[in-house]
């Protein structure tokens, strides 16, 4: 499964994740708490410093991920010209573009590992409460395996409907979809089972 | 426990590869996606507490920077956007569904799901998916609401194919439908 990290290697990929999360966190609740349009012209110059630092390359594909934000630029910027408030609605956009970013550089700098470990640091104290966070980690792996498992599944349906007619399947073929899924969610279960399950990963991990 | 975490993980996928298919145009040419019929068939089949978490897991996939939203968006970006809250939404969303699917049992299975996917999948999200749009594009929650109206009819269709899937669902694998089980 490809994650969206870039595989242009930076400074930034070497951080360590859980700072970077952190730091994130902070600057974005800052960003929503200033008014100021000059604060926030220089700080959307120096996230777009940022992007243009590791390369044309980096830029450009950085900048891919936030065209989602375009049809939300639009709809603020013409209400803002309509109602004669440019400077708030300046604010905004630019406000909105820095979060979204700054949380994007986040993404693109840090592997899956790295985040990985970050949530299994932040579920850790959970295993107090009783809660067995071996069992997220497993369901994390089985999303991973199985979403293209279920995505060539899919093809293969809609192939074998394309075969048979030459109407469009619409929303029908999700039903067979969703079958497929849950026998494959039986079957995983089994596997599982038939490999000790998940409550002899508990008794082993289990402090005595 | 293994069946419980086999159905939320294939859930959770089943999300993600209802996203990647293109967008279904129904017959009078209203594209929809199906990653929201996704959300409400966690709650519909899983019922609340096992649907909740499936949207979750996902929901967490989608944070550490994972493609799976549809149209291959993933990443910490999209929960600071406009539409973060009804990211945030999704998950709760998917609880009430769920819950009114598994206390309501008087009626037929079909109309029960269509009524929790429109209660949970379109007024639960609404409000989420509003406030989120509020704070961000600092907007009042009536213009916010205004702004998201030209999606409704969508998800009332969705609503309904959720009903008629699950409908179906209950028929081709009774025992799957953990919501229903005693």
């Amino acid at each position: 499964m490809i994650s969206l990290t870039s595989p242009i290697e930076t400074a930034a990929h070497h951080y360590n994740a859980g700072v970077k999360l952190l730091i994130l966190c902070l600057v974005t609740l800052v960003l929503f708490f200033i008014d100021n349009i000059v604060f926030h012209s220089l700080f959307l110059l120096f996230v777009v410093t940022l992007y243009a630092l590791p390369g044309l390359l980096f830029f450009k594909s950085g900048f891919k991920h936030l065209k989602v934000l375009w049809p939300f630029i639009l709809v603020v910027g013409v209400w803002h010209l309509w109602t004669n408030e440019i400077q708030l609605g300046a604010i905004i956009i630019m406000r909105l573009i820095s979060a979204v970013a700054l949380a994007n550089l986040v993404t693109m700098t840090t592997r899956l590992s790295d985040m990985i470990d970050v949530v299994r640091f932040l579920a850790s104290p959970l295993q107090r409460f009783g809660i067995n966070t071996k069992a997220l980690e497993i369901s994390i792996a089985l999303v991973i395996r199985m979403t293209p498992v279920l995505i060539s599944k899919g093809q293969s349906l809609s192939w074998a409907w394309r075969a048979r007619t030459k109407r469009r399947s619409g929303w029908k073929i999700i039903l067979p979809f969703t079958v497929l899924a849950l026998d494959d969610a039986d079957h995983v279960a089994e596997a599982l089972r038939a490999r000790g399950g998940l409550t002899t990963i508990t008794a082993t991990t289990e402090k005595p | 426990m293994e069946k419980k975490i086999a159905y939320i993980a294939l859930f959770a996928a089943l999300i993600a590869a209802l996203g990647l298919i293109p967008k279904i145009t129904l017959t009078f040419g209203v594209p929809i996606t199906a990653q929201g019929l996704g959300i409400m068939l966690c709650g519909t089949i899983l019922g609340a507490k096992r649907g909740a978490l499936a949207v979750l897991l996902f929901l967490l996939l989608v944070a550490i920077g994972l493609p799976l939203l549809s149209g291959g968006r993933g990443g910490l970006g999209l929960f600071f956007s406009t539409t973060g809250g009804f990211l945030i939404g999704w998950p709760i969303s998917a609880f009430v569904t769920g819950l009114i699917v598994e206390k309501w049992r008087s009626a037929s299975i079909g109309v029960v799901a269509t009524v929790a996917s429109v209660i949970g999948g379109i007024i639960v999200m609404y409000i989420f998916g509003i406030i989120g749009m509020a704070i961000v594009l600092e907007k009042t929650l009536l213009q916010s609401a205004a702004l998201m109206t030209v999606f409704i009819p969508g998800d009332i269709i969705k609503a309904i194919i959720a009903g008629l899937l699950t409908s179906a669902i209950a028929k081709a694998r009774p025992a799957s439908l953990l919501s229903r089980q005693p």
